[in-house]
């Protein structure tokens, strides 16, 4: 672990001189239709090195497409993305949290965990060493023989997030990935993952719902509209870091944000009913 | 204080009663006892014609006779031999057929028209053309086997695949995983449980076809032994092959069970 953090420092100290001129990644003009209907329209958004990124929109708006682009899920219709790695750097350019249960069943907790690395052909040292890291981490340890089918949802997330995190990429894609668990087991992830992000200071990008959330997590908040999904607006949270999110939530900022994001996000929202009834669909 | 009295009165009478599990497996050995006791006495009194019911007593003593002088294991290893090859040259490639259609549309397009009109063929009318092309020696045999396993297998396979979720596939693209990562890590043990049940079906339809195949121009297997003594009238040998292959198929479905609970550990 002591090679990868000392790498680490030297990636913060690469924010500082380089982010301004380098962004980790330029998205400009980027669209994405399915036959007629446009899932993304127009984006255009740079995304600083190290950066905690934030997306939140109504349902159906692109979010996921916009990230499954980013992670060459699925190309463009239109526009461009840039992404910047640093000289020399022979770690993946980005590894996806999915929206939903996406660890393997046939696989234990512990080749979960390594799979990017061993997909990667990591020698077994390192493999040893990083999965050991990252599930300890978030505190998996003791079940790195388990299946996930005895493991529970919060678990099961963890286990996706872990797995993200060992490959070590340059960006990490997030989508939604605790929206599936209860508000305890959702606070003590969202401190987790803080916690391991405070380590080494990836590019996030992270889709969420929530907007608590957003604001806990974030350096800047993109908001999307309904269909089409098109930037509504950035707003940058200046909240200090290190934060504590149970802390967070006495502070009188956090509140002013929360309520901004909101009342910005409502709109929307109900935008999306109304055009989701009036195609007859129901969400 | 309830917890207390509940304890107490709930233990003594858990330590009486039988498991559910001990009592169903005492109930399907005690079955096929009752079974064979009831034909025992009715071959016995005359209530069935034991021209074609001989009493199970007489049964197994040409069971005795044929295995003591050799010859039932004779018959046995042969079919189970016939049984294994077939198995393999029928289920390997079927396998591998099977999991690149799931993966691959052209590939689908170019096979699933051809599986599905010969599926419905009937196995055992190809025998006179296997005895044709393969003649009157094992390569006959061996071929209805594969025939019989390579279908289901290869249909369940491309169905496992397919039924994969989708989401598996794209963390593998996510992560990198090369065609035969993505074959080996997902594709292979996300289709098991499905593979599974195909192959179980396979052995099954094998030992059906290995059967026919033997009756016709073979000087050995189960299913010669069984038609031998329809010639000889030997209508006790005849039960004995069919207990045989009865048996060889009971012990190969527990066999197989235990290897899918081996080879598919994450499947409650
Ligand atoms: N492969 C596809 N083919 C056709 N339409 C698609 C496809 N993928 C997504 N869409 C449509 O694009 C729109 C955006 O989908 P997307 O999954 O990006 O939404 P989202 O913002 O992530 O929603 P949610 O918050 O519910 O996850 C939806 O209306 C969806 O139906
Ligand atoms: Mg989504």
């Amino acid at each position: 672990m002591n090679q990868a953090l000392a790498k680490k420092t030297t990636v913060r100290d690469d924010v500082a001189t380089e982010s301004r001129e380098r962004p980790a990644i330029r998205i400009k003009g980027l669209s994405k239709r399915f036959g007629s209907f446009t899932a993304v329209d127009n984006v255009t958004i740079d995304i600083a090195r190290g950066e905690f990124f934030m997306i939140v929109g109504p349902s159906g708006c692109g979010k996921t497409t916009l990230l499954r682009i980013l992670a060459g899920l699925e190309a463009p219709t239109d526009g461009s993305i840039d992404v910047s790695v640093e000289a020399g750097s022979q770690r993946p350019v980005n590894s996806m949290v999915f929206q939903g249960d996406s660890i393997f069943p046939w696989m234990t907790v512990w080749d979960n965990a390594a799979y990017g690395l061993k997909m990667r052909r990591a020698p077994q040292a390192q493999i040893k060493e990083v999965v050991g890291h990252y599930l300890d981490r978030t505190g998996l340890l003791k079940f790195a023989d388990a299946y996930p089918h005895q493991l529970s949802g919060g678990m099961k997330q963890r286990v996706s997030i872990a797995r993200a995190f060992a490959n070590d990429p340059e960006i990490l894609l997030m989508d939604e990935p605790f929206s599936a668990l209860d508000a305890q087991n959702k606070l003590l992830l969202q401190e987790e993952l803080l916690r391991i992000w405070e380590e080494n200071k990836k590019t996030v990008l992270f889709i969420t719902h929530d907007v608590d959330e957003a604001v806990k997590l974030g350096d800047r908040i993109m908001v999307m509209t309904a269909q089409p999904g098109r930037v509504k607006t950035v707003v940058p949270v200046s909240l200090p870091r290190p934060r504590d999110v149970l802390e967070l939530q006495q502070n009188p900022e956090f509140g002013k944000l929360v309520h901004q994001i909101w009342s910005s996000l409502r709109d929307e929202v109900q935008r999306a009913r109304e055009l989701d009834e009036a195609k007859g669909v129901r969400k | 204080m309830s917890a207390h009295i509940e304890a107490e009165t709930v233990r003594p009478v858990r330590s009486w009663k039988l498991s559910e599990n001990t009592r169903d497996r005492l109930i399907s050995i005690a079955s096929p006892i009752l079974l064979l006791l009831v034909w025992e006495i009715a071959a016995r009194t005359g209530l069935i014609d034991t021209r074609f019911f001989p009493a199970p007593s007489s049964i197994f003593e040409t069971l005795v006779t044929l295995s003591s002088t050799g010859e039932l294991w004779q018959h046995t290893a042969a079919s189970l031999q016939r049984l294994f090859i077939g198995f393999l040259v029928g289920g390997i490639p079927a396998l591998i057929l099977g999991i690149i259609m799931g993966l691959s549309r052209p590939v689908r397009a170019v096979f699933d028209p051809l599986i599905s009109a010969t599926y419905p063929i009937p196995k055992s009318s190809i025998l006179p053309l296997a005895l044709l092309i393969f003649g009157l020696g094992e390569g006959s045999k061996i071929f209805m086997v594969a025939i019989g396993v390579f279908f289901p297998v290869a249909i369940n396979a491309t169905a496992g695949v397919r039924e994969i979720n989708k989401i598996y596939l794209d963390v593998g693209r996510n992560f990198k995983a090369s065609r035969w990562d993505t074959f080996r890590t997902i594709a292979l043990p996300g289709a098991l449980p499905v593979i599974m049940t195909g192959i179980k079906l396979g052995v099954g339809m094998g030992l059906v076809l290995i059967a026919i195949a033997e009756m016709m121009g073979a000087k050995s297997g189960l299913g010669y032994m069984i038609w031998a003594a329809w010639e000889t009238f030997s209508v006790e040998q005849m039960y004995v092959g069919l207990f045989v292959i009865a048996i060889i198929g009971f012990v190969l479905t527990l066999v197989l069970n235990e290897i899918e609970k081996r080879l598919v550990p994450w499947k409650r």
